[in-house]
């Protein structure tokens, strides 16, 4: 049993709207993923097994439509758009980011969609929402972020760099949180009140939403944050946070030291590492294992004791780092309560021990190639109804016999 | 109009915005969500409960913006843990409550006598989803963590940078965003499995795992041919896209800190491109194909941005939202929140009346639902706002009783 299962969802195969149904069929959903004749534009996207191009080849296809089923339907076709209205007779949710006017088109849009399926709830994803009329213009991943805000926000120090925007299609991925959200929303008011409903999603607006203090510095004290090189975008400049290792990798550390007990480790920790000699600021960190009384940050600069004393802390931090990988810096960090961070490239994390042992690598089966290859695996961990791939990504059209001959009988 | 988890109540512990972002969405759609906080601390396990921004010149735990952002349309009571008699209240509202929501770090509830096996004693049905960067299980479960490292530790801060630079980040907690994320969709679909069977459970949510998650192709990438991220002039993520586009980058224009984001998909964007732009090295052999444009993108980009650099953000991405090519102005805060119909039309920012406060502006919900849409109607509450209120209507004390647990320092 897994948490969505007998629950039906439709999708219109667009490269914006699949993660929310992988997001729904790994748990469970029966996904019929709807694709146009000749396929969709994704299954040609790199990066492809063996860097060869093919249509069943695209490893972004491979990840993003995981556990579904795959089925050509040509929708501008009357007898293929009957076999749809069949399908949609059998479904509990469609998901779709389709151009605006294309299902009112078509006439299979929500209002033609209910009268076949009262209880059919319709989550519908679009650049800026189904009343805006700039949803008909062009966009990508790269364009909805910049518009949305998060770009702002991240970057450098020197501004004379421009703003960045975090690759993987972020701007995709908070969209489909979005409509995950809103189709188990809907799915379970249904299961109280027996209604279906349409959901209209901005991407844009799920990008406007997803910016912290960026968006609310200016809703409650119209501020406005400026970006910082490998921290939080800020009104007031705030202290650097990234730390070059001596393997040439970067760690991030987070809250400086501040509390006595994380002057004392810091002191304890050079010493085991024989640097003490080494940091001419150590009286400093004894200060700060001693230190009464509250240890207020916003007095750093103003205060020559405590400001020596929150020096120096960073500059042992800084001393460690040179002489550590930053793996290890950010165990022996971790080790001694501070909250510090690898960074990790993706394959770095993925192989990391700690999600290994969480089971964070799975295999998934290609039969159809006689091998199995490793899969990033949940993202989070059900008692009861757990996560899990149960098929390799669709190739086209393979379960039209198998979907379609069923609305037959 | 009619909410959609009006039936439902959380008994709820979150804080920061990884937390209490999540159960904001369910208190938005009518859900009851009962904010359980500390007299003695005055409620600073959260945080943003006292820092800035804040509106004018207001200070205290009733006035931190952030806090006030996340935790809308939330009933707020306060106990006194340390107290016998405060655990016996939480264990009314429990066995009152469908879901247990917390993102302490690992064994916090435990030693406060909640932990998930007590909550399964107090309610046989209870749903507890607990989120914490590296999860209660695992190496590193004990490791503290918040959003910044969440996302050094699972590789978007690394993907998020310009080539030969160190590491942008994202410059906020966009995973506490999505770590909330995902916690929503945690606790809704423990709720419909409940729902359908009548059985609760625990989810252990590792913000961690869930980012690790959206590097998908990428690990794929990695795990299938071997191919790393980590290269000689890699990650550049404005140019990295699959399938590779050029241009495709953020570019200077007219102005202090002023950029646009453009993105030419194909041939057909590329021509309208430079038919726009009509300069003589639009016609270079070295940026006629894709491949070509791919190759040769640093002096692309050179010419696009010297093009754009003259000219105002909003005006080149009209211009080429005209002639059909992606492009977007890379919008300040006032300029998304102020200034765009695209926003406002949505009704994307609600104005709630704070108690201390008064009138505040907060992020709306980017979807609207046809017959059971999202309201947020009433502010983030005071610290202990709600604990009369909640333990009169919900376990039937008497005000006298309410008074007298106060005294002596339960609540």
């Amino acid at each position: 049993m897994t948490a969505l299962t007998g629950i039906r969802v439709l999708e219109l195969s667009n490269e914006r709207i699949s993660l929310a149904g992988k997001l729904m069929a790994d748990m469970g959903a029966d996904l019929i993923l709807i694709e146009p004749p000749g396929g969709d534009p994704a299954r040609q996207y790199p990066p492809f097994l063996d860097d060869e191009p093919g249509e069943d080849r695209s490893l972004y296809w491979w990840h993003y439509h995981t556990s579904k089923r795959g089925i050509v339907l040509n929708l501008d076709d009357a007898t293929d758009r009957e076999s749809f209205r069949q399908l949609i007779r059998t479904a509990d949710v469609l998901i779709e980011s389709e151009p605006r006017a294309r299902l009112k088109d078509l006439g299979i849009d929500y209002a033609q969609l209910a009268v076949l399926k009262p209880d059919l709830i319709h989550v519908s994803m679009t650049p800026f929402g189904r009343n805006d009329p700039k949803s008909d213009l062009p966009v990508t991943d790269l364009t909805i972020m910049a518009g949305g805000g998060p770009p702002w926000s991240c970057g450098y120090d020197d501004h004379t760099l421009p703003p960045v925007r975090g690759s993987g299609n972020q701007g995709y991925h908070i969209g489909c949180h979005f409509a995950v959200m809103s189709a188990l929303t809907a799915i379970l008011h249904r299961g109280i009140s027996g209604d279906g409903q349409f959901v209209d999603l901005s991407m844009h607006a799920a990008a406007n939403v997803t910016t912290e203090a960026a968006s609310y510095s200016w809703l409650v004290a119209e501020q406005t944050v400026q970006r910082q090189t490998g921290r939080h975008a800020s009104v007031e400049p705030s202290m650097e946070s990234q730390i070059l290792c001596a393997d040439g990798r970067h760690a991030n550390t987070g809250v400086p030291p501040r509390f006595p007990h994380e002057f004392k480790k810091l002191h304890d920790w050079l010493t085991e590492l024989g640097l003490l000699d080494e940091l001419p600021e150590a009286i400093f960190l004894e200060m700060g294992a001693n230190w009464e009384g509250p240890f207020d940050l916003a007095r750093i600069g103003e205060d020559d004791t405590l400001t020596a004393i929150f020096m120096a802390g960073r500059q042992a931090l800084l001393l460690i780092a040179s002489r550590l990988s930053a793996y290890d810096f950010f165990f022996g960090c971790q080790s001694a309560g501070l909250s510090v961070g690898v960074i990790n490239s993706p394959e770095e994390a993925f192989e990391d021990p700690h999600f290994k042992a969480r089971g964070f690598q799975v295999e998934v089966a290609h039969e159809d190639l006689g091998r199995s290859f490793r899969y990033p695996g949940a993202p989070y961990r059900f008692e009861k109804t757990p996560w899990r791939i149960s098929r390799r990504a669709p190739k086209l059209g393979e379960h039209n016999d198998e979907v379609l001959n069923f609305l037959d009988q | 109009m009619a909410s959609a988890l009006s039936a439902f109540r959380i008994c709820d512990f979150t804080g920061q915005l990884a937390g209490a972002g999540a159960t904001k969405w369910l208190a938005s759609f009518g859900a009851e969500v009962i904010r359980i906080e500390d007299p003695v601390r005055e409620g600073r396990w959260d945080i943003l409960r006292g820092t800035p921004p804040f509106v004018d010149d207001q200070r205290g735990v009733d006035f931190g913006g952030g806090f006030g952002n996340h935790n809308t349309d939330k009933l707020g009571i306060t106990l006194n843990l340390r107290t016998a008699k405060a655990r016996e209240l939480l264990t009314e509202i429990i066995k009152l409550s469908d879901v247990v929501t917390e993102n302490f770090a690992k064994g916090v509830l435990e030693r406060w006598g909640f932990g998930y096996e007590q909550l399964k004693q107090i309610k046989p049905d209870i749903i507890y989803v607990s989120n914490c960067g590296f999860g209660h299980v695992g190496p590193y479960s004990n490791f503290r963590t918040w959003g910044p490292i969440v996302q050094a530790m699972s590789g978007l801060t690394f993907t998020s940078t310009l080539p030969d630079q160190e590491p942008a980040g994202w410059g906020y907690s966009y995973m506490d965003h999505t770590g909330g994320y995902y916690m929503v969709m945690a606790i809704l679909m423990a709720m419909i499995h409940r729902q359908r069977t009548g059985e609760g459970q625990w989810v252990d949510l590792a913000t961690t795992e869930s980012a690790l998650s959206l590097s998908g192709p990428a690990l794929l990438d990695w795990t299938v041919n071997g191919r790393p991220t980590r290269q000689a002039r890699q990650p550049s993520s404005n140019r990295n896209q699959w399938p590779a586009m050029a241009p495709h980058g953020i570019y200077p224009c007219q102005g202090d800190d002023e950029w646009v984001a453009i993105a030419c998909r194909d041939q057909t964007d590329w021509q309208a491109f430079i038919n726009l732009v009509n300069e003589v090295w639009c016609k270079q052999a070295a940026f006629e194909s894709l491949d070509a444009r791919i190759g040769n993108q640093d002096a692309l980009d050179q010419h696009v941005g010297v093009w754009t650099s003259a000219r105002n953000k909003f005006e080149v991405a009209n211009e080429l939202n005209a002639a059909g090519v992606p492009a977007s102005a890379v919008q300040k805060p006032q300029e998304r929140v102020d200034q765009d119909p695209s926003t406002s039309g949505f009704g994307l920012w609600s104005t709630v009346h704070h108690t201390k406060m008064g009138k505040v502006r907060v992020d709306g919900q980017p979807v609207h639902f046809s017959k059971t849409d999202w309201e947020i109607s009433r502010a983030a509450p005071c610290l202990g706002e709600h604990t009369e209120q909640v333990l009169t209507n919900l376990l039937g004390l008497s005000a006298d009783a309410v008074q007298q647990l106060r005294e002596e320092g339960v609540l």
